[in-house]
């Protein structure tokens, strides 16, 4: 694969930021891929909490968000086979992984499908109240808080509603009434200005 | 607004925001873009990153033991080649991802360590992505394995059998039902069969006749009831109302 230069050093200084823990768990991960049960729990200590997390933000049921949470683990360890530290941190591809199954479980679920057509309306800055609720926020909260707070509402708006509430772009267009293919554009766009807000800041 | 870029999509991609559909054909493009790769591997950082700016929860301690647990009954998948990556893998894989995604949507964690447990999760993985496609079209056959296999309270056992054979049961309670999912069953002589069997308290029922050796993916027969496991026994053509043989395997099927 050719290598580029701009999205390129971009990754590297988001890996280098995170990188004794980053290296600890992906040395983790890789020997779970080979079988390591008890690497396997320290994956599970290191991500089972942010994985719960987020899982339970997208589905907002702590039942459904504990089976997917075991989902998502139960397949960091059937797939860690694949996991190369050289193509991205563990904590990338699970978290990934976790989003990709709450996705998954949104669109199969009803009621969820409901929950979420409801909150369209009322929630979309849902993530930034809780700021203050957290007894700890760690500094990298506070910068992407920052930042999204910082994109003008036609990038923040359908970027919140698809990455938290699991709506593809089509319904994401539906429900605020534009056009497909700007909001296609205004995700790009949006994920593009959180890239260079954090980097700026760091 | 250019409606024809095919990179626009970038942003919804990484945001998993594609339809099955489109996402495929993302796929497809992104083999040919190493722009777009790079693009990809950028964003997901970011998106990664509002995935970690959430609420914190803590998972309840019985799930981590839970999944320790699961693991141990998991087999993971080994790539072979570092080639995984290579335009024919791809290929294979595109052309199984569609039904490969709408099984995963459709289906509970318990299938993927079903497939696994039946053995394949030991083949090459665009094997195992094959197999993954024909427990996919036995769903559509099936709609009651479905319902099994993707029940919440769907639980799994299975066994080991003898000349590499593996079996596992998944049982809903719930749904009053159970699937027995085999591989490499070995052949039969032409008069015998296998057999299912309900099992509670050393009485056996009657829960059904394979079609055939090899894999195998079924609904039992009849309900589950009070159920505590399930056999497997070779019968002469046509089944017998009672075992006539030891059974192969008794799968337990957890209360």
């Amino acid at each position: 694969m050719d290598r580029g230069s701009d999205a390129e050093s971009g990754r590297d200084s988001y890996a280098c930021r995170r990188d004794p823990e980053d290296a600890r768990v992906n040395a983790l991960l890789t020997r779970v891929g080979n079988g390591d049960a008890e690497a396997f729990a320290g994956v599970y200590d290191a991500f089972a909490g942010p994985v719960m997390s987020l899982v339970f933000r997208v589905l907002r049921d702590r039942a459904q968000a504990e089976e997917v949470t075991q989902e998502v683990m139960v397949e960091v360890w059937r797939t860690a086979d694949r996991f190369d530290p050289e193509r991205g941190a563990a904590r990338s591809l699970v978290l990934t992984l976790a989003h990709r199954r709450a996705v998954d479980r949104v669109r199969t679920a009803v009621a969820a499908r409901a929950r979420e057509l409801r909150s369209v309306a009322c929630e979309q800055e849902r993530p930034f109240d809780t700021v203050g609720e957290e007894v700890e926020v760690r500094e990298e909260h506070r910068l992407v808080f920052r930042c999204v707070a910082e994109l003008t509402e036609q990038l923040r708006v359908p970027l919140m509603l698809a990455y938290y509430e699991g709506l593809t772009y089509a319904e994401v267009a539906h429900s605020l009434a534009a056009p497909t293919g700007t909001i296609k554009s205004r995700l790009r766009q949006g994920l593009r200005h959180l890239r260079d807000c954090l980097e700026a800041r760091t | 607004m250019n409606e024809v870029d095919p990179h626009l999509d970038v942003g919804a991609y990484v945001l998993h925001a594609l339809p099955p559909e489109e996402e495929a054909a993302f796929e497809n493009h992104l083999a040919s873009c190493p722009q777009c790769r790079r693009e990809v591997e950028d964003l997901t950082g970011r998106a990664v990153q509002l995935g970690t700016a959430v609420e914190s929860q803590t998972p309840p301690p019985e799930l981590r033991s839970r999944v320790l647990q699961q693991i141990t009954e998991v087999r993971q998948d080994h790539v072979v080649s570092e080639e995984r990556r290579d335009r024919s893998a791809a290929s294979v894989m595109r052309r199984h991802r569609f039904r490969q995604r709408v099984f995963k949507l459709a289906l509970a964690p318990s299938v993927a360590a079903a497939v696994a447990l039946g053995g394949v999760a030991s083949w090459q993985h665009t094997l195992a992505e094959d197999a993954q496609g024909q427990v996919a079209e036995a769903h559509a056959k099936t709609d009651a394995l479905t319902g099994v296999l993707a029940a919440p309270d769907a639980t799994i056992s299975t066994a080991k059998l003898a000349d590499g054979a593996h079996a596992s049961v998944v049982a809903s309670r719930t749904h009053g039902q159970a699937a027995f999912i085999a591989s490499n069953l070995p052949q039969l002589t032409g008069h015998q069969v296998y057999e299912l069997w309900y099992s509670k308290a050393g009485q056996f029922r009657p829960a059904g006749l394979l079609p055939g050796a090899g894999h195998q993916a079924q609904v039992l027969q009849g309900q589950l009831k009070g159920a505590t496991a399930v056999g497997i026994t070779v019968e002469p053509t046509g089944g017998s109302p009672q075992p006539t043989s030891d059974p192969l395997s008794i799968l337990k099927v957890p209360a």
